[in-house]
């Protein structure tokens, strides 16, 4: 593993003493793909411009190689940042936005020149030197956006939710431009989004955060499969999640039965949250099933149905590539390795019913993520 | 209705412009008289051109216009991006005292602004004749001040505030930030400022009577002084120029608002 490059210590950032980020600890290795990940106002971009420089911390250090850097201005950092909405200079043209930096540092010509050509390039846009900003798309100027800040071959490289102004499929095409650069250039990222599904694709590390608190940090594959708690596991894709008692290692009852489960280390009966993905689930004829339910709801997703069952009062949701109509009965079976605990948190209790699920929901949440922006 | 609205729009024009027209073809005249027009002549240009009095005159005037516009652009500029850092509710309160002189009548401002130079000049340094060149620049840049902030505010509100944070971030200091980016940006503003301090400075006649000294003396403040007997033809062709002049820079000062306008439109279309 590389080595360390930033750490984040006791980080507390207050706003009209309304409190932001509430104690953020994290390190950052060099060369790493960080992600900080959570919803509207959870703190990351907070976090972002604290690393930047542009806002001071209410108390904590932010080091960088060892060194504490909290009284460093923004432009002796070795960081550079891709801003929200690219904030490119809209008075220059391509070529002079991405020597901008070269040139305050003042260069020679002839390397500000090459370096220049050598980044517009790795971005794609040979060719478009002397374009107007106003004259480029969305896409084109979040490359030159990318160009600006790489040339100065930063340590870390900042990124805002840079790819939230950009249509689905463009932003697809990003994300493995982004990555691609990255390793190309073995620079830091640390990456902001609300997006679960952009964390997980691109990153190293995800930081799950929320309400100014980091929830988990770990690998995507970590985070996805083994949520800390009900906020992680409701935010990183769908879970249900479920009231359950561990009665011993590898033994978990809920709905007033017992599951063979593969997590251990719990108290003797303790109560905890049970989490069951959507995908996990194998429906079964009911005769078959370890538990049996009614279909209440069903939506095609284009992959695959969603469809809410309902066991007990409780709904689930279900996602399933065959079709079950409304009032199906179905049997649905679990193996021991779809089924995760989490010890009980703040958060339990507040996410993974379905009850209230709909189509138009998903959307709304959607839109206040977006509102961010 | 519609029809009405056009033959109003008609008169509103003919309203405004017809003493205009009457200037200048009183400046073309060969008559004496304004009863009626005699014949046409550029002799009163002429005439102008050789008047050493009136020249200099409006050389005077030039002169303390581009020196105050100047002097109010500049400092005009800072003072709005300082209004512009301030929290909302400071922003508001500075913002209307910086507005209020500017609805003050001219002669409150003019004999207040006097009534200070001759109290500083005579009672605290012992100067007689406390009313210079000196005294009316100040007032100048005084009353101009408040047309600079209130034209280059607009231009700082607009402007996106990330982009002085990518220019810190890209290794410029807070001043070098200033001086590459967010002046770049408000230049609209702050040309359009100069342009309307400078034109005020030019017609101004009240406060410049009261703080002027026999020393130097504006062209509107002059011509004050000749209405008395009857106006020289002469001295109408030079107001026909100034005309020309001022509606030349209000030309300008249109098309940068326009530009201004049209670019933000582009970048916003492209931002979509």
């Amino acid at each position: 593993m590389s080595k360390e490059l930033i750490r984040l210590q006791d980080l507390i950032m207050e706003f009209d003493g309304e409190r932001i980020l509430d104690g953020i600890n994290l390190y950052i290795n060099d060369h790493e793909f960080l992600t900080l990940l959570g919803p509207s106002g959870c703190g990351k971009t907070t976090t972002l411009r604290i690393i930047g420089g542009f806002l001071t911390p209410t108390s904590g250090k932010v080091l960088f190689d060892g060194k504490c850097i909290n009284e460093e201005p923004a432009y002796k950092r070795q960081i550079n940042t891709v801003f929200q909405r690219y904030a490119l200079f809209p008075h220059l043209d391509v070529y002079d936005n991405v020597a901008f930096g070269l040139r305050v540092a003042k260069l020679p010509k002839a390397e500000i020149h090459e370096r220049v050509q050598q980044m517009l390039e790795v971005v794609g846009l040979k060719g478009y030197e002397t374009r107007r900003i106003d004259a480029l798309s969305g896409g084109q100027q979040q490359r030159v956006a990318i160009a600006r800040a790489l040339v100065n071959r930063p340590k870390v490289l900042l990124l805002d939710e840079p790819l939230g102004a950009l249509d689905l499929r463009l932003r697809k095409d990003m994300q493995n431009e982004l990555k691609r650069i990255q390793q190309a250039m073995g620079i830091t990222f640390i990456y902001v989004t609300h997006d679960q599904e952009e964390a997980l694709s691109m990153s190293d590390t995800v930081v799950v955060m929320d309400k100014g608190r980091i929830q988990q940090i770990g690998r995507p594959e970590d985070i996805y499969n083994e949520p800390k708690n009900a906020f992680v596991a409701d935010f990183i894709g769908e879970s249900n999640i479920l009231d359950g008692v561990m009665l011993s290692d590898y033994n978990v009852r809920f709905f007033g039965r017992t599951f063979a489960c593969v997590d251990k280390g719990f108290a003797e009966n303790e109560p905890v949250d049970v989490v069951i993905r959507p995908e996990d689930i194998d429906i079964v004829p009911a005769a078959e099933g370890s538990l049996v339910g009614t279909v209440t709801g069903i939506t095609f997703k284009g992959l695959n149905y969603d469809i809410i069952v309902e066991f007990r009062g409780f709904k689930w949701l279900i996602q399933t590539t065959d079709y079950h109509g409304v009032g199906e009965v179905i049997g649905i079976r679990l193996n021991p390795e779809d089924i995760h605990i989490m010890h009980k948190s703040a958060y339990s209790g507040m996410f993974g019913d379905y009850s209230s699920y709909s189509a138009e929901y998903d959307e709304l949440t959607e839109d206040a993520g977006n509102e961010e922006n | 209705m519609k029809k009405f609205n056009r033959v109003f729009t008609v008169l509103i024009f003919i309203f405004l412009y017809v003493p205009m027209a009457v200037l200048i073809v009183a400046s073309f005249d060969t008559g004496k008289s304004l009863a009626g027009f005699e014949g046409f002549t550029m002799q009163q240009y002429v005439r102008l051109f050789k008047d050493r009095t009136l020249l200099k005159l409006l050389g005077n005037s030039i002169l303390l216009s581009v020196l105050a516009s100047s002097i109010a652009t500049v400092f005009g500029t800072v003072a709005a991006v300082g209004i512009n850092g301030l929290n909302h509710r400071m922003r508001k309160t500075v913002m209307t005292l910086t507005n209020i002189p500017m609805t003050n009548p001219d002669i409150v401002t003019g004999v207040s602004l006097s009534l200070l130079f001759i109290f500083i000049g005579t009672k605290m340094l012992g100067i007689r004749n406390s009313l210079t060149f000196w005294t009316l620049l100040i007032a100048h840049v005084t009353f101009n001040l408040p047309y600079v902030i209130l034209n280059v505010m607009p231009k700082l509100k607009q402007m996106d505030p990330s982009l002085k944070d990518a220019a810190l971030d890209l290794g410029c200091t807070p001043l070098q930030a200033f001086c590459k980016v967010t002046l770049p940006e408000i230049m609209p503003g702050v040309a359009s400022g100069a342009i309307m301090a400078f034109t005020m400075s030019l017609d101004d006649f009240v406060i410049s009577y009261f703080v002027s000294g026999t020393g130097f003396v504006t062209l509107p403040v002059q011509i004050y002084t000749y209405v008395k007997k009857p106006l020289q033809p002469k001295v109408y062709a030079m107001f026909t120029l100034l005309f020309l002049l001022i509606l030349v820079l209000m030309i300008v000062m249109n098309l940068l608002q326009a530009r201004g306008m049209k670019k933000r439109s582009a970048a916003h279309a492209a931002s979509k």
